[in-house]
């Protein structure tokens, strides 16, 4: 914590995920949240715990367990004037709320000639490494990253977790913000005096030569793990926390691949036909002949997430996997 | 099921005005079929043919501040709710002057000024639509409900019962209005309903409900109003189920393996048109001459709508792209 700085403050990202929600609710009567067990329970992740209380439970309303019918009134109530900010419990329950999302928040501005505008953002838990096993545990962002219409952000830092849902209540379109599990008590200092960050970048988080590591969410962490671990031994990796997972930062990741010429993705998703395969691609249309060696990527294993401890680490992305990976990236040299 | 409506109070203008709106919807069809058979309305055609006094009855009974979610059999619901026939036959041709600047077509009709949000061709997914935009009314303090029509086969649906659940749970603004046609393409209720009582479903979810005869306009808009008065006075949502016919297939590849000659031209003796027009020819609020006179109107309309589309541009492959995204912000 620099105790030079007014605004820097040391928060957990939950806080920080709190912080943001309160301030929306504060500054704009069209803001509302709506999902399962987010007032009188306060939140499944305690993200809404004290909101109930300051705001009411006209603006905090609790749903039946009903994914598809408060999604597609969130996607109503957007339509109607209001910003509503729908919390689904997690990304496997979303899959209920799938027809909403996807036939209507993401299709109806194009298919109305652009009369139906749907500005609601979708806030969802995600990922793996508490022990919740194989419908409580996956990464479905990358799927999400798929649908146009949609935008798709995915915090990593506190100052994100903060300042990620001012900027999608100020977007027109539906942006859908995927919260990892195991980062709700990441504690960190809140650097930025603002309380909205853009949501259009990416954003490089440690600098390096050697290579460029394509992260993002809580991989982020594994990754700058994995750059500690290389640096005594002198490789240096770039660190690019993708931050927006839809539209992709195309022009940040080909300038860091021009300085570095390899490329490393590392994404909690499924590795077939998933968002490292789309990574990887772009690069291979966009920097082909920048590359010094194969693009490679650490992914989790095609597997249901397992709930014993060693089975669930066994299948996800580590750091000592990473670094294996940049490691031999490095030995291809001749 | 509520009695027959009579004629009392019902003013000669009122009447005309109800067999003209269901004649301009009955006409814009039958054009429409026969466009699609020259190959200039293309993809999915679904036809309300006979189920018109549902439209236009329910509309009678909301204003300007409401909203309107249907189907994608919906060219009834749009033309009685005001889009312009013009715009909705561009809209079928895939003009880009049409409601949807051509982009929707026959099931994506939208028009936002006039409270017409689609045209959804997911079965049951236009009604959590209508939950939202009755929320948005209460929480912005405004007046108005939601009402969506949606057919007996969304009733399998788990949107349905989520919906209607959220609605009375809520006691939201949302006049929910089942068009029991009694066939989901073809699969006729019995087939696919282990209870097929529908208005008994809405009751279960606490809400009061009504049946009425879908073939009777005056029945439909008189049951409409009542629910919307109940609505408006905050009593929560109101569920309508329209009993109904659909006498054209349903949709041109459809061969109605599923259902007897016999039974459709029994509807039809109690058709929406004819019903109404025998009723009031008897207590002298209409003769031959005044039906020939709308038929008359609705043809002309027609024969401009389609010239209108006809004359109009595609939009340009340039703008594919547009409105992905929204182009104003928020």
């Amino acid at each position: 914590m620099n105790p030079a700085t007014d605004d820097a403050r040391c928060l957990s990202y939950r806080e920080a995920l709190r912080e943001g929600l309160r301030e929306a609710l504060s500054t704009d009567s069209r803001v509302f949240l709506m999902g399962e067990d987010i007032g009188r329970y306060g939140g499944c992740y305690a993200v809404t715990k004290p909101l109930l209380a300051e705001f009411g439970e006209e603006r905090v309303r609790d749903t039946p367990l009903s994914e598809s019918a408060f999604v597609g009134a969130g996607i109503g109530a957007a339509l109607g004037g209001m910003r509503p900010i729908v919390e689904i419990m997690t990304v496997n329950f979303s899959l209920l709320a799938l027809d909403q999302i996807l036939n209507n928040a993401a299709t109806l501005c194009h298919m109305s000639g652009g009369q139906c505008p749907v500005p609601l953002v979708i806030r969802m838990a995600t990922g793996a490494g508490r022990q919740l096993a194989a419908q409580h545990s996956h990464s479905f962002e990358g799927w999400y990253a798929h649908i146009p219409g949609l935008r798709i952000v995915a915090p990593a830092t506190i100052d994100d977790a903060r300042g990620m849902l001012a900027a999608a209540l100020r977007s027109p379109d539906p942006v859908l913000i995927f919260e990892h599990i195991a980062l709700l008590n990441l504690e960190g200092e809140l650097t930025g005096g603002e309380a909205v960050v853009d949501i259009d970048h990416a954003a490089i988080r440690r600098p390096g030569r050697d290579i460029t590591v394509l992260t993002y969410g809580a991989s982020l962490y594994k990754c700058l793990d994995a750059a500690r671990q290389l640096a005594a031994g002198g490789i240096e990796l770039e660190v690019v926390d993708l931050r927006t997972l839809r539209p992709l930062d195309d022009a940040l990741i080909m300038e860091s691949v021009r300085r570095t010429h390899r490329v490393l993705i590392v994404d909690e998703g499924w590795r077939s036909g998933g968002l490292s395969a789309e990574l990887g691609m772009r690069v291979v249309e966009q920097a082909f002949f920048e590359l010094d060696a194969p693009i490679a990527r650490v992914c989790t294993a095609e597997v249901p997430i397992p709930y014993p401890k060693h089975l669930e680490d066994a299948a996800l992305p580590s750091a000592a996997g990473i670094a294996a990976a940049a490691r031999a990236m490095v030995r291809r040299e001749p | 099921m509520k009695a027959p409506a009579a004629t009392g109070g019902l003013t000669r203008e009122h009447a005309l005005g109800l067999l003209g709106q269901m004649l301009r919807i009955r006409q814009f069809e039958d054009r429409c079929a026969e466009l699609y058979t020259k190959e200039k309305i293309r993809g999915f055609l679904h036809l309300y043919n006979g189920e018109e006094a549902v439209a236009v009855g329910v509309m009678q009974a909301l204003g300007p501040e409401d909203a309107v979610v249907a189907t994608y059999r919906e060219h009834g619901h749009a033309l009685a709710r005001g889009v312009p026939m013009s715009a909705l036959m561009a809209e079928m041709y895939g003009k880009r002057t049409g409601s949807s600047m051509g982009r929707g077509g026959s099931m994506h009709v939208f028009d936002v000024a006039r409270g017409f949000y689609g045209g959804n061709a997911i079965v049951g997914g236009c009604l959590p639509i209508a939950i939202g935009l009755a929320l948005a009314r209460r929480l912005g303090g405004r007046p108005g409900l939601a009402t969506c029509f949606f057919g007996e086969g969304a009733v399998a649906e788990g949107e349905f019962h989520e919906s209607l659940n959220l609605a009375a749970l809520w006691r939201l603004p949302v006049l929910f209005v089942c068009e029991n046609n009694l066939y989901a393409m073809g699969t006729a209720l019995a087939r696919s309903e282990s209870v097929t009582d529908i208005r008994a479903k809405a009751v279960a979810y606490g809400m009061p409900a009504e049946s009425v005869d879908g073939m009777d306009v005056l029945a439909v808009e008189s049951t409409a109003r009542q629910a919307v008065a109940a609505i408006h006075n905050g009593g929560g949502p109101r569920f309508l189920e329209c009993r109904t016919y659909r006498f054209r297939a349903h949709s041109m590849f459809d061969a109605q393996l599923y259902r007897d000659r016999a039974e459709i031209e029994e509807w039809r003796k109690r058709g929406p048109l004819i019903t109404l027009t025998t009723r009031c020819k008897a207590a002298g609020l209409m003769t031959e001459e005044d039906f020939q006179g709308l038929l008359r109107a609705a043809d002309a309309e027609v024969d401009a709508a389609v010239a209108f589309a006809e004359d109009s541009d595609f939009e340009p492959v340039e703008t594919l792209h547009r409105f992905v995204y929204a182009e104003q912000s928020a």
